[in-house]
């Protein structure tokens, strides 16, 4: 693999993404994904935390709809198309429009009331913390 | 306005990392072209934009607030870069360029160069 990834990821996953690649006509990567949705999500975990990153660009945070019910977290909202004015032609049309929504579920220990959200340079963060009484804890020894 | 898969003017440094291809929108209309690329992850001062006689080239890295220690479980981008090459036509004046970059979307607008802007010609009744 001659990709220094971004988000590492385990050999099977490679195999998965290789044999996916391998079905797709077209072998550039993109930030769409071969079959994924909009938008594109990147998930990670420390002990502490989880880190959902959502590759939401152009949106206003405002009008972004994050829920958590359940252990899922929910992402919806709406991207709208950029006006093609009066006699102009669109020779390109790439970029997605229209309405959206993902699901992410999440782990067991996640404290449902300890989460931020944050939206940057086009993408939201979404951090959630892991519950106080699964973080790992030395015990002494009397 | 075409598109070139292969980058053979780009800069000698970047030619060999991997890169993701932004998804882009290009609207024409008389008076030059408008162009929209998703750049989401790069910071104003990550993006690069380079113009080299009919070449324009569209780079930019990803920036994310990643916690120390995180193990990835799940990546759709999975690459630290974005890069696009695209031929521009001789139509279009490359030294009016301008570039509006916000939330991760760029908005480049190129004139076209005058002689090829459409004219009216009023017609004299004699």
């Amino acid at each position: 693999m001659y990709y220094r990834s971004l988000f590492p990821r385990d050999l099977f996953a490679e195999f998965d993404r290789l044999h996916r690649e391998l079905q797709s006509i077209d072998p550039n990567p993109s930030i769409r994904g071969l079959t994924r949705g909009f938008p594109a999500l990147n998930v990670g975990g420390t002990p502490k935390a989880v880190d959902i990153y959502a590759f939401a660009p152009g949106i206003d945070p405002a009008t972004l709809d994050v829920q958590l019910v359940k252990g899922m977290l929910t992402i919806a909202g709406e991207r709208k198309a950029e006006a093609v004015p009066e006699k102009a032609t669109r020779h390109i049309d790439e970029r997605f429009a229209g309405r959206f929504q993902r699901v992410v579920s999440l782990p067991d220990d996640v404290d449902p009331n300890a989460i931020e959200a944050k939206y940057r340079d086009g993408v939201l963060r979404v951090h959630i913390l892991r519950k106080q009484e699964a973080q790992p804890r030395r015990i002494a020894i009397q | 306005m075409s598109e070139n898969t292969t980058i053979a003017k780009s800069t000698e440094n970047a030619r060999h990392e991997a890169a993701l291809l932004p998804p882009t929108d290009v609207i024409e209309d008389a008076g030059g072209i408008t162009l929209y690329a998703d750049l989401p992850g790069v910071p104003k001062d990550k993006l690069n934009l380079h113009v080299e006689a009919d070449t324009l080239t569209i780079e930019g890295e990803v920036s994310l607030d990643l916690p120390e220690g995180m193990e990835p479980s799940h990546a759709e981008v999975s690459l630290p870069r974005y890069r696009r090459v695209f031929t521009l036509s001789r139509e279009l004046d490359t030294s009016k360029v301008g570039a509006e970059f916000k939330d991760g979307v760029l908005k480049l607008r190129i004139p076209k160069v005058e002689h090829a802007q459409p004219r009216r010609i009023e017609i004299q009744v004699g």
